[in-house]
């Protein structure tokens, strides 16, 4: 509802090039801002340059690969880059800088460090355990000070800030275009006739749980012989394949690393979508996606997946990392068409609270509560010792 | 004593001050963020108590509710100079009148029907949600500057300046049950 089109610069920490949760939410809601008339640029790490559309992306310098939040991820940071978000934060002249998982150590935190002004943050991970947070040491946290308007996508992420940082948060789930996800066209390899089942995520990724899945299959594929069932995402097939269980080999179609495109149509496709995830999702997206496909959902009874789930209405849950129970429930419901036709009809309905539209409205009003006429974003010069000597004195501004 | 002793004691000397000194910085930059989310919370506030008028004469709402809202909303409207400690409870007053006026989603949703009236709803509960968001934002700097605040080194050395303590700011600012937002 804001009168004016705003000047809006977005940070993502990490490589535009890869594919990620965080990555996707900065590029729906910054597309969703400009469908709204505001003028929207990013800042990220680009490993090819070649591919990124000029004027929507600025170009923040190579990613390394570093390992970070359990996971690996690439970020970029280090004396050129902070320079490079400098010049950012000078040419553009935002009334407002929203910067996207502030504790990555990487072009967010820079920004936090080099901007002043209007700046709304939002954290995506939960985290437990960083050592950053539990140290948080004084640049951290004068950067963190800055925020003026904090928004968590879940109620793990602002358990995570709150108890770091004190003070609260705004909840504003992800946003997911549902409308993209209501695919007609079906996968070519999923059969219509017989019952299917899909895993999908990194397959070297022990957390994203597919050991669990692996190991609850035999038992699936003894109750439902003819069972598809279906593997995608990036990692070595082989190094699985040499440990599995030949007949259980049979039954599965690994679909390797597939476009956006291919998982709508494999989502819209099957009947179960499996989410074996074994601990550090502080949300599903993937859950929302499925149910936007219309596919019954089955995860593990994760704090976060039982929320985007509702507690059990939007979809089924086993126990986590119990492959007797996930086996169990999987069974049950391949078997139980009508079961899965009242999973798909509560997931259709839950799922439109997390629809884009609505989210933007949230976010929206977050901008609005932090900016004030004629307040835009500058640069902080208090980070250089030059500018701390200019401005820092006590009592002299 | 050695000349090193020297070197050490005006490392340290330096130290202290950078320690001071940066602390300070916070301090402004945090009373900065303060201001503005004050002014934000004000304009929010102003928004919010004129569409509340709009709503109460614009004939939709039962009498009685109207005319209390047309009261509390005018003299929300009136007090924006106040001291937030005489603001604060007026401010109230309309937010426990239109939490009282707007509580059957029902009811609203028969307003809706009229599009004139739809949109004031709608630009009620987008006020309404931006003073929840702007005084929340508010009292998180707030806590954020009083933590720093309470701290010896900062009275000793005025640290803060003049600027007084900074106060959280109160008040009810529920979302009224009838309307969407609630929901979510």
């Amino acid at each position: 509802m804001s009168s004016e089109p705003l000047r809006i610069g977005m940070v993502c920490p990490y490589a535009w090039d890869a594919p990620g949760g965080v990555r996707s939410h900065v590029a729906d809601l910054a597309e969703e801002l400009r469908a709204r008339g505001h003028y929207v640029n990013i800042l990220a790490p680009v490993d090819d340059p070649s591919l990124i559309a000029k004027g929507e992306v600025t170009n923040g310098g190579k990613s390394i690969a570093i390992p970070y939040n359990g996971s690996v991820a690439r970020l970029n940071f280090g004396l050129r880059a902070t320079r490079q978000v400098r010049k950012w934060i000078q040419e553009h002249d935002f009334d407002l800088v929203h910067v996207h998982e502030p504790m990555a150590p990487g072009l967010s935190l820079l920004t936090l460090w080099v901007a002043d002004g209007p700046i709304v943050s939002t954290w995506h991970s939960s985290n437990p355990r960083s050592r950053v947070l539990a140290s948080l040491n004084r640049v951290v946290q004068t950067a963190m000070e800055k925020v003026s308007g904090r928004i968590a996508v879940s109620e793990d992420a602002r358990r995570t800030l709150v108890s770091h940082l004190g003070g609260d948060a705004v909840l504003i789930p992800n946003g997911v275009r549902v409308k993209a996800f209501q695919s007609t066209t079906r996968h070519p390899l999923v059969s219509m006739s017989v019952p299917s089942i899909l895993f999908l995520g990194r397959l070297d990724e022990s957390r994203k749980g597919l050991d669990v899945f692996l190991a609850a299959l035999p038992q699936v594929i003894e109750a439902v012989p003819d069972v598809q069932v279906f593997i995608a995402g990036p990692g070595d097939v082989e190094d699985i394949r040499k440990n599995l269980d030949p007949q259980v080999d049979q039954n599965i179609t690994f679909l390797g690393r597939i476009s956006d495109e291919e998982k709508v149509q494999v989502l819209g496709s099957v009947d179960i979508y499996v989410a074996p995830n074994t601990g550090g999702e502080s949300f599903g997206i993937v859950l929302i996606e499925a149910m936007a496909a219309g596919t019954a959902v089955l995860a593990s009874d994760l704090p976060a997946f039982s929320r985007v789930l509702d507690g059990g209405v939007a979809g089924a849950m086993f126990v986590n990392e119990d492959s007797d129970d996930l086996a169990q429930q999987a069974v049950a419901l391949l078997l139980d068409p009508q079961r899965r036709a009242s999973l798909v009809a509560a997931g259709s309905q839950r799922v439109m609270r997390f629809d884009w539209d609505h989210v933007v409205d949230d976010v929206l009003a977050v901008y609005d509560s932090v900016t004030i006429s004629g307040e835009r974003v500058h640069e902080d010069l208090r980070g250089q010792i030059i500018g701390r000597l200019s401005t820092g004195i006590p009592g002299l501004r | 004593m050695n000349w090193y002793w020297f070197v050490i004691f005006g490392l340290l000397i330096a130290m202290f001050g950078w320690y001071l000194s940066s602390t300070a910085g916070r301090l402004d930059r945090l009373h900065r963020r303060i201001e503005t989310a004050t002014f934000a919370l004000d304009s929010q506030l102003l928004r919010r108590s004129s569409i509340a008028i709009e709503l109460s004469v614009a004939g939709v709402l039962d009498p009685a509710s109207s005319e209390v809202l047309a009261e509390t909303a005018h003299d929300a409207r009136l007090a924006t100079d106040s001291p937030m400690e005489v603001r604060i409870p007026i401010e109230s007053a309309l937010s426990e009148v239109l939490i009282q006026a707007l509580d059957d989603p029902e009811e609203v949703g028969f307003l809706r029907q009229d599009s004139l009236t739809a949109d004031l709803i709608d630009e009620l509960e987008a006020a309404i949600r931006r003073v929840e968001l702007s005084r929340q934002f508010l009292n998180d700097a707030v806590d954020a500057c009083l933590r720093i605040r309470d701290n010896n080194l900062v009275h000793w050395f005025r640290l803060a300046g003049h600027t007084p303590l900074p106060q959280a700011w109160i008040m009810v600012d529920r979302m009224p049950e009838g309307l969407t937002y609630a929901g979510a």
